[in-house]
Formats: C-alpha cells, structure tokens, sequence
C-alpha cells in the first residue's frame, strides 16, 4: 500500500521533467498528453512506490506538484510527518 | 499633529543654511539619513550625523549617492521620516530614485546645495543650474515638488514645510539650495516644538483584506502602510495597478502616470508659495528665487530710487510652476526680469506662462559667484524702456 | 489521469500556496528554469524556520530573480536595478525587528549593485542575501556578465566571452560576510536548511544558488536543457563544507563545489554604531526607539 501520494496540477505545469527525473521511487513518467499550454506533465505510473516524501514538491519550479504522506489512506500534510 | 520635542532645538540661534536645513529635518521628524559626502552640502549631514545618537535614530554614510537615495527609500517604508542631502554630481545619480520614489509614493526629501557644473564643475562654488534637472532629470513623465530657500531661517522653516508636502502628498520633494544659502551664517529662530506644524504619515486604518496599497483618495493620494504590520503588501518601480502588481500594458500605464502628474498638478495652486511685493503698479517685475533674490533685493531698490516702477516676485515653490500667478501678473506688467544663476532656466518658464503678455527678460550668469546688483539694474532700465 | 477521490475527502494543498501570489501564476520564468525551484526551497525554509512572516520582508532588485519579490506574499519590494541592498539596508536599520532578505540575481547584484553589496558585507548589516546565479543576464536576453564563464556563447559575447568571472563566494568572505554557501538548484534539501540558518543567523549571510536557465545560457552554449543542467549539477557537485573560498571558483561545465564555506560571529552594523555611541556619549546617548516610525 501506497504510503504517500502526489498531487499534480497539470495546468501550471511546464514540463521540465525535474519530478520524474529525481523522484527517488520512480513514481512518474511524462505523460504524451499536453496541458492546455502545449506542455507534457507528468503523470502517476507507480503510485504503489510513492512514499510522499515531497521531493518532487521541492524540486518543482512551478509549484505545480506536491506530495503528502498517507496514514490509513487519510491525509497527514503535504511531505510532512506530522 | 506638532513636531516631536525631541528633535525641536528651539531657541535663537546663528547659524549657516546647511546647519539650518539639518535642524529643520530633525524638526519634521527624519529620524534616518543617508548620505555621501559633496561639496557644499555635507555640514548638513555632519552635523545629523552628531545629532542623532543624542535624540534616537540613524545616520548612514553609504557608498555613494544611488545607494543613499534608495536606503531612505527603505527606511521610509519601515516607518521612518527620511532624507538625503547632496549637490549637483551626487544629484545626477540620485535621480534614478527619484523616479522609484515618485513611482512608488514614497515620501521623503531630498536637498541639493546647489554649485556650478556640468560635471565637477565649480565644487566651493553657488549656482542654481540644476532647477531643470530637479524638475525632468529622472527619466519618465512625473511631477515633482520643489522648494527654494533664500535664508538659513528660511532652510530651517522651508525644511519642515518641504518635509510636510513629502507626507501630504507622497512624493519626494526637492529642496534646492545653492552654496551661498547654504553656508550664509544668520540668525536662525526655531520655536517651540508645539508651534511646529508636523504633517503625519497617510497611513491606513483600513485591515489587510481591504487595502490596496495604490488606491487612490479623493486628493488621488493613496494610504500607506509600513513594513511588518501584517499588510502583506507589495511595492514595485514597474508600472503596477491599485494593489501593487505589475501591469505592462498602455491601460495601465495611463491610468497610473496620469494619476501621478495630477496628484501635484491640481494641488498647484495651495502649493503655490511666494513673497510678492510692489507689483499692483510696476512696469517691471523681477522674479528670483534663492540667493539670487537677496541680490535682486538690491537692484530693485536701486531701480526705485532711480523712479522705475519695480515689483518683486520671489519664487519659494519652483515645481510645479506657479504658472497662474504669472499668468496673472502678465495681464498688468509690462515686463518680467529673471536673474538667475545659469544660462536660462527659470526665465524660460516665467516666459510660457506669460504667454508673450508681457515681455520676458533673462539676467543670465554662469555662476560661480552671485550677481552685481548692476547687471540686474541694467535689464530692469532697459525693460522698463 | 489520477483519482484521488477514493483516498481522501479532500487532497491537501501544496504547502507552499498559502506564501505566494497565486493570483499571479503561473510565473514568467521558462520552463526549466530553476529561479522557481529556488523560491520553492525559500518558501518552505520560512515555514519549517518559524520566523514570524508578517515581520519579514523581501526585497529585489531587476531581472528574471528580482521577480521573486512579486511572487511572495510577504511584504515586497521590487526595486531598481542592483539597489536591492541599500534599500534593504535601510529598511533594517529603521525597523531592526523585521527580516529582511533580498533575493535578486548575479546580474544585479554583483555588476551593477557590486559596490553595495561589499559595503553591506563589511559594516555587517544584519541582512541575508541569496543570489541566484545564472551566469548571465536573462531578462534583457542573455548578455554576458560578472559570472559568466569565459569562452561562453552570450548575445554581448557572441564569439565566447575572455573576460575572467568573480568567485562570488570569495568575494564575499573577503568583504566580511558572516555565512557563506553555494548550492544548486539540484541541491533541494542542502540550500533548504541554508535558507533556515542564514534566517536564525545575525548578520550579513550570503547563500549563492546555481541555477538553469535553458533558454538563454544552456541553449546558446549547446549544454542541453534545464534538466541537463540539474543532471550536471547532480554530476560535477562535490560538497566540500568549509572549503576556503579561493578555491571554488567555476568553470564552464567543470567541477561545482558546493558547501557551506564561512559562517563565523562578527558583531553586527547596529550593534557596533550603538556601543560606539554608548560610549562615547554617555548620557547624552539615545538609543533609537524599536521602531524609527515610533
């Protein structure tokens, strides 16, 4: 079971690639579909590795995606144990 | 609101214009000065810079002149009353902040004791060559206010006002002195502190939520607020709308210089200050400002004495132009006489005001020293012809 | 497309939200830029530091980084070009309680503000400063500048630059900064927890951020895109804390070291002008209220 998740707002996205390139569980690829800017996102393909340790969060420029750990399948804050 | 006791010397006092100027700062209220040392305006800042640790509050001696102009900019918006003080070179680099001042309403003053250039120039010497640049030397379409004193009384009463007009209407405001003003050595009477009329900060009694930092009053000035007082506010040198933000389109731009400009345009009338005597009658009347005035004093009383209806205009507001007064004057003169010290500045505006209702005549000199009273005797003779 | 309904009632919000202009992104800076990265890393530096925001203030100068005051909603100050220090120095020194942290880019701070800020490093004016550095002017469309790598490709320097490029850790310890440090935009964690100390340390702190910018510098120097560049950094980066300063110089593409290199007690601007003036004046000496505007 997956112990964090990744939340990703598409339309800020700018395609850089940072997230999928450094998120140390592999948890996401880009996607081949486009923002309505003209960029490719990221998407999900791992979500059972996704540990929300928001790195992903840190590295992105555009504020466009973060990660929270799950406790339960609840929410406990974005990349936080808190 | 009365001026603060604390910075108030009150008593009779002899002392120089530059001493003056710092001492009616201290009266308004600066409790922070920048500054970089020129020539002839420094003992203005010396003599804060002794003052301060004695009343509460900072000198800097910055790096030069752009960063002393900017760090008052600073202060002013953590809450201070702030100003700077140089001349002619030292002006030049200041202006990039006069435009971030006039762009961003921050009120403060900045005093230019006057020498002759360009450039270097005549460094011990007076002159009044940098009205003009007081006026249009930041780049951009603004308004500015400008004060000229002719006394060390007058540096230490015109300070306060010069302090009071920065608040009242959130601009910088250029007090232009020259050498001879400056280091002149007078009787100087500063009153009681509670005689001392202090215009307060523009600060908002709006919350957070419902303030924008450039949304104009109905005298299109709009409400401050300072640094760490939860406004979370933002302040830029772009064009920028009502709360702050960054707007680079030609709407914008209109709506903002527009306001700008006419914050100071529609208040020129009350911001008109002059001396005016013996002009219900003249044939001439000579119009001077700073220490050109006390020469132009002499003239004008030689010319009555030779029988020629002088009158006499002193300019103590030199922007905005009090274009109406001379309006109003040049439907009943014959001419104007403008002695100043440079080549035609001052003359030029008497001149588009006038609209050729009354003949305008220059007294130009390059400066370095002031007038013979003769030179201005002489044109007066010659316009009254 | 990802289903979040199933796993929690409402997702949370990206942490960072609540300290931005968000009516104002997306943000101007291109896609791989890492200006963002870094004000991401700067964001949650405030949160994780505790400091009191209301009482912080963020002040820029020009160019792609001096956008960073539009961006933070603090209270914000977007300058002139290279005098994001002396403004800052003056709001500090008239309202010590506040925070002020100036956040501009190498251009403006080290060409055109150069002479500030060494003044600021040496009279120790408690100020923290980041420079993101992306070795050449990117707003007005990539001309050389102070940082830039000789034998780089730039619009001013279109047969490669020759001029020799500032060390801008070493200047900076030379000029009397009490913190030090160089990260990358890579370096998430690391330039994080600098963002928090220089916010705990009194005194003039200088964190130097490396930092992408794809469509001016990497582009033109066919170095590849911005996340060739992180790869870059993530490959040539060696942390070295405490390195002397002489010896962290750049190349183009070479080894980066990055670390924190200085972080010593000097007393501070303030503190120095009121001992001196305590005892000097004795009585007659008035300390300045908390506040000038009181």
């Amino acid at each position: 079971m997956a112990r964090g998740f990744v939340t990703i707002l598409i339309e800020r996205c700018k395609g850089c690639g940072f997230c999928v390139e450094f998120c140390p569980t592999k948890v996401l690829a880009m996607s081949s579909a486009f923002n309505s800017k003209g960029y490719h996102p990221p998407h999900v393909v791992a979500p059972e590795k996704c540990s929300g340790c928001d790195l992903c969060g840190m590295f992105c420029p555009d504020f466009a995606i973060f990660g929270w750990k799950l406790r339960n399948g609840k929410a406990v804050g974005g990349g936080r144990e808190s | 609101m009365r001026a603060d006791p604390r910075g108030v010397l009150t008593g009779v006092h002899f002392m120089d214009g530059d001493h003056a100027c710092c001492e009616g700062a201290l009266a308004a209220g600066a409790r922070f000065a920048a500054g970089y040392p020129i020539t002839p305006s420094t003992e203005v800042v010396e003599r804060f810079a002794a003052r301060i640790p004695t009343i509460g509050g900072v000198f800097i001696q910055m790096e030069d002149e752009l960063a002393a102009s900017i760090a008052i900019l600073g202060a002013v918006w953590a809450g201070a009353k702030a100003f700077t003080v140089t001349s002619g070179p030292g002006f030049s680099l200041m202006m990039e902040h006069v435009g971030l001042a006039v762009m961003t309403e921050t009120p403060c003053v900045i005093v230019n004791v006057q020498r002759g250039g360009p450039s270097t120039g005549l460094p011990t010497l007076p002159a009044q060559g940098d009205m003009m640049q007081a006026r249009w030397g930041s780049h951009g379409d603004y308004e500015i206010i400008a004060l000229s004193p002719n006394s060390p009384q007058e540096c230490f009463d015109l300070t306060v006002r010069a302090f009071n007009l920065a608040e009242k209407y959130r601009t910088p405001v250029m007090f232009m002195m020259d050498e001879v003003v400056g280091h002149m050595t007078e009787k100087v009477v500063i009153p009681p502190a509670e005689e001392i009329e202090v215009y307060p900060r523009r600060y908002t009694r709006k919350s957070p939520g419902e303030y924008k930092p450039f949304e104009p009053c109905e005298d299109l000035v709009p409400e401050m607020v300072r640094a760490g007082t939860g406004y979370r506010f933002h302040i830029t040198g772009v064009t920028h709308d009502e709360r702050g933000y960054p707007l680079i389109n030609p709407e914008a731009q209109d709506k903002l210089v527009r306001r700008l400009k006419e914050k100071i345009r529609r208040a020129a009338g009350e911001l008109a200050f002059y001396e005016e005597e013996g002009t219900d009658a003249a044939d001439v009347i000579v119009v001077s400002y700073g220490i050109t005035s006390r020469v132009a004093q002499r003239a004008i009383d030689l010319a009555r004495a030779k029988g020629i209806r002088v009158g006499k205009l002193r300019l103590i507001t030199i922007w905005p132009f009090p274009d109406e007064k001379i309006r109003e004057l040049a439907r009943r003169t014959g001419a104007f006489v403008v002695p100043e010290l440079n080549l035609g500045q001052i003359v030029r505006e008497v001149e588009r005001a006038a609209a050729g209702a009354a003949r305008t005549y220059a007294v130009p000199h390059a400066g370095g020293t002031v007038h013979r009273p003769e030179q201005i005797l002489s044109v007066i003779e010659e316009a009254a012809r | 497309m990802i289903e979040t309904e199933d796993l929690v009632e409402a997702p949370p919000q990206n942490p960072v939200e609540p300290y931005l202009r968000t009516d104002r992104l997306p943000h101007i800076w291109c896609p791989g830029c890492g200006i963002g990265t870094s004000l991401n890393c700067f964001v949650r530096a405030l949160i994780e530091s505790k400091e009191d925001l209301d009482r912080l203030a963020v002040v820029s100068g020009i160019g792609c980084s001096g956008r960073v005051a539009g961006y933070v909603a603090f209270d914000s100050f977007h300058t002139t070009h290279g005098r994001a220090v002396p403004f800052a120095t003056g709001l500090k020194l008239a309202n010590p309680a506040l925070k002020v942290v100036v956040y501009s880019g190498d251009g403006d701070l080290f060409a055109i503000g150069g002479n500030h800020i060494i003044h600021a490093a040496r009279r120790n004016v408690d100020i923290k400063v980041i420079c993101v550095n992306n070795f050449l002017y990117a707003m007005t469309g990539g001309q050389s500048g102070p940082t830039t790598p000789p034998s780089s490709i730039t619009t001013t320097s279109p047969y490669g630059g020759f001029e020799p490029a500032f060390n801008l850790p070493h200047l900076m310890d030379a000029a009397g900064a009490v913190y030090v440090a160089r990260w990358t935009t890579f370096h998430v964690r690391q330039l994080t927890r600098a963002m928090i100390e220089i916010l705990h340390k009194p005194g003039f702190c200088f964190i130097e951020v490396l930092s992408p910018c794809p469509t001016l510098y990497e582009r033109r120097n066919k170095l590849g895109d911005g996340l060739d560049t992180m790869k870059y950094y993530k490959e040539k980066s060696k942390i070295r804390h405490g390195a002397p300063t002489s010896e962290v110089a750049l190349d183009k593409r070479g080894e980066i070291i990055v670390g924190k290199f200085v972080d010593r007690n000097r007393p501070e601007y303030l503190e120095l002008m009121r001992a001196q003036h305590r005892a000097q004046l004795g009585d007659r000496f008035v300390e300045a209220p908390a506040c000038l505007c009181d």
